[in-house]
């Protein structure tokens, strides 16, 4: 039986600089950002595309880096929430969660961020209402729903509902 | 978990062939149902993955009444499309009710249709029987606790779901797929697309191994048409759907000239309900119309003690529906 080729060479240019990695072919970008690159910043929650911990922004739109294959993004830009505050001032979306407390144990919460500034840049902040439809794609356990819609409401500079 | 080759073709010619000549090869796409298949619940173990999304079918256009969409235009670009917004609204809500907004950048609408079930049963390797599984191996889903399981196309054999909302109003507005495969193109409607499990619930659909979807094509709907999706499900959003319906009615002084409509969450294959279409043309826009057609969509379901209340719950969710097109009230 012929040996296959199960890696991969990949180039993927992360938070603006080129990363060139051989990788096993079934390496998702999760694991590749945080165990190959050392960008522990995005989290595994589920590993199974139903929790949005894990959520990047590839070529600038949010997906969930636990079912996207990093084979699949040679060439391709990834923003991770480390890539948010490159020369260690916060970004916007990441003081408003602080200012209002948009989270208790942290665990979802740069998946949150990542969501947040996408929705931002989406045009999805209209109202509350639109807001947590378009956040829907990133559950919190702990429920700190209502002060995430507020920070995101309050990057949109909308006053309170 | 198996290792797999990985290769990204260029072209569907090329894709073709390189999965037509390899048993063993899958093709990928955003890899929301692939991959979750392969590398999470270790249900597909394919020897070669072959990538489709470098190849030029991103593309929207349209001709004359016809939208064609090249099948790795995303979720999220479709329902961004000014033409879908004004002509196919029932699309657009069908796709904005979809999965989340992270998953609809991924998914393909070539993928969509041919997402496969979430059947439990089928998803988890450590259960033997299952049919579409393990052909010959028995249902565990017709015995054991089943909710997000299908009523109508289904049977002893297989209850499993086909759980695309986009796929609802597709099949109503009689959709075109277009097939490239070894022996070169063709076009299937997608009503004829899918194939009831029968004896065989392992078979979902008429596509051979190598075939590859580059297309589908949406007859547009008449300038003046109404139309709509109505989802049900547990929670308010990133849920599969319970219940769901796609209506679209031409109605003039009253009467019902023209109806479509198609059920979700309730269907081994997407359903059209051509019997209550039926019974809508030429019947007047009342709530009592609304009713028969119902009953009419469900016809003879098929039960278990977990799905039994999907046939009062799709009823409801049909006369809805019907409603919030019409603008008619109960």
């Amino acid at each position: 039986m012929t040996r296959i080729d199960t890696s991969v060479d990949v180039m993927l240019r992360v938070n603006g600089s080129a990363r060139r990695l051989r990788l096993d072919t079934r390496v998702t970008l999760l694991d590749a950002l945080r165990d190959e690159l050392d960008l522990t910043g995005t989290k595994k929650g589920c590993d199974q595309g139903a929790c949005g911990a894990c959520t990047v922004l590839l070529d600038g739109k949010r997906v969930l880096s636990c079912l996207t294959l990093t084979a699949q993004c040679d060439g391709r830009d990834v923003t991770t929430i480390e890539g948010l505050a490159p020369d260690g001032r916060l970004h916007p979306v990441q003081e408003a969660f602080i200012r209002h407390d948009g989270f208790q144990c942290g665990y979802c919460t740069t998946g949150q961020i990542m969501s947040a500034v996408a929705l931002l840049q989406e045009g999805r902040a209209g109202s509350d209402e639109e807001i947590r439809e378009f956040m829907s794609g990133n559950l919190c356990r702990c429920g700190a729903y209502p002060n995430i819609v507020a920070a995101i409401r309050d990057v949109a500079g909308r006053g309170t509902e | 978990m198996r290792p797999f080759e990985y290769v990204s073709a260029d072209d569907p010619a090329a894709a073709v062939a390189l999965v037509s000549a390899d048993p063993r090869a899958e093709y990928l796409a955003g890899g929301t149902t692939e991959l979750d298949l392969v590398l999470k619940d270790g249900v597909l173990e394919p020897g070669r993955l072959v990538d489709i999304t470098r190849m030029p079918l991103r593309e929207i256009t349209r001709a004359d009444d016809t939208l064609q969409i090249g099948a790795l235009v995303t979720m999220n670009e479709l329902a961004a499309d000014p033409t879908v917004s004004e002509r196919l609204p029932l699309v657009r809500e069908a796709l904005l009710a979809s999965a989340s907004p992270q998953l609809r950048n991924m998914a393909t609408i070539g993928g969509n249709l041919l997402q496969r079930t979430r059947c439990r049963y089928f998803r988890d390797v450590s259960v033997p029987a299952c049919n579409k599984r393990t052909p010959g191996s028995g249902c565990a889903a017709v015995r054991g606790p089943a909710r997000m399981h299908a009523i109508l196309g289904a049977g002893e054999h297989c209850i499993a779901l086909h759980a695309s909302d986009l796929c609802v109003p597709l099949v109503a507005l009689d959709t075109l797929v277009d097939i490239q495969g070894v022996d070169g193109s063709r076009s299937v409607p997608l009503t004829r697309f899918y194939v009831l499990p029968g004896q065989r619930p392992d078979i979902e659909n008429v596509l051979r191994h190598g075939d590859l979807i580059t297309r589908i094509r949406i007859p547009l709907l008449p300038v003046g048409t109404r139309s709509g999706y109505v989802k049900v499900r547990d929670r308010a959003s990133y849920e599969f759907a319970l219940t769901s319906a796609a209506a679209a009615l031409s109605i003039a002084d009253g009467t019902i000239v023209r109806a479509r409509l198609a059920l979700g969450g309730v269907g081994t294959v997407p359903w059209r309900a051509r019997e209550a279409e039926r019974l809508l043309r030429g019947a007047p826009a009342t709530g009592r119309t609304f009713q028969a057609a119902a009953q009419a969509a469900l016809g003879d379901p098929f039960t278990v003690a977990g799905t039994a209340f999907k046939v009062e719950l799709a009823e409801r969710t049909i006369v809805r529906a019907l409603q919030t097109v019409s603008g008619v009230p109960s």
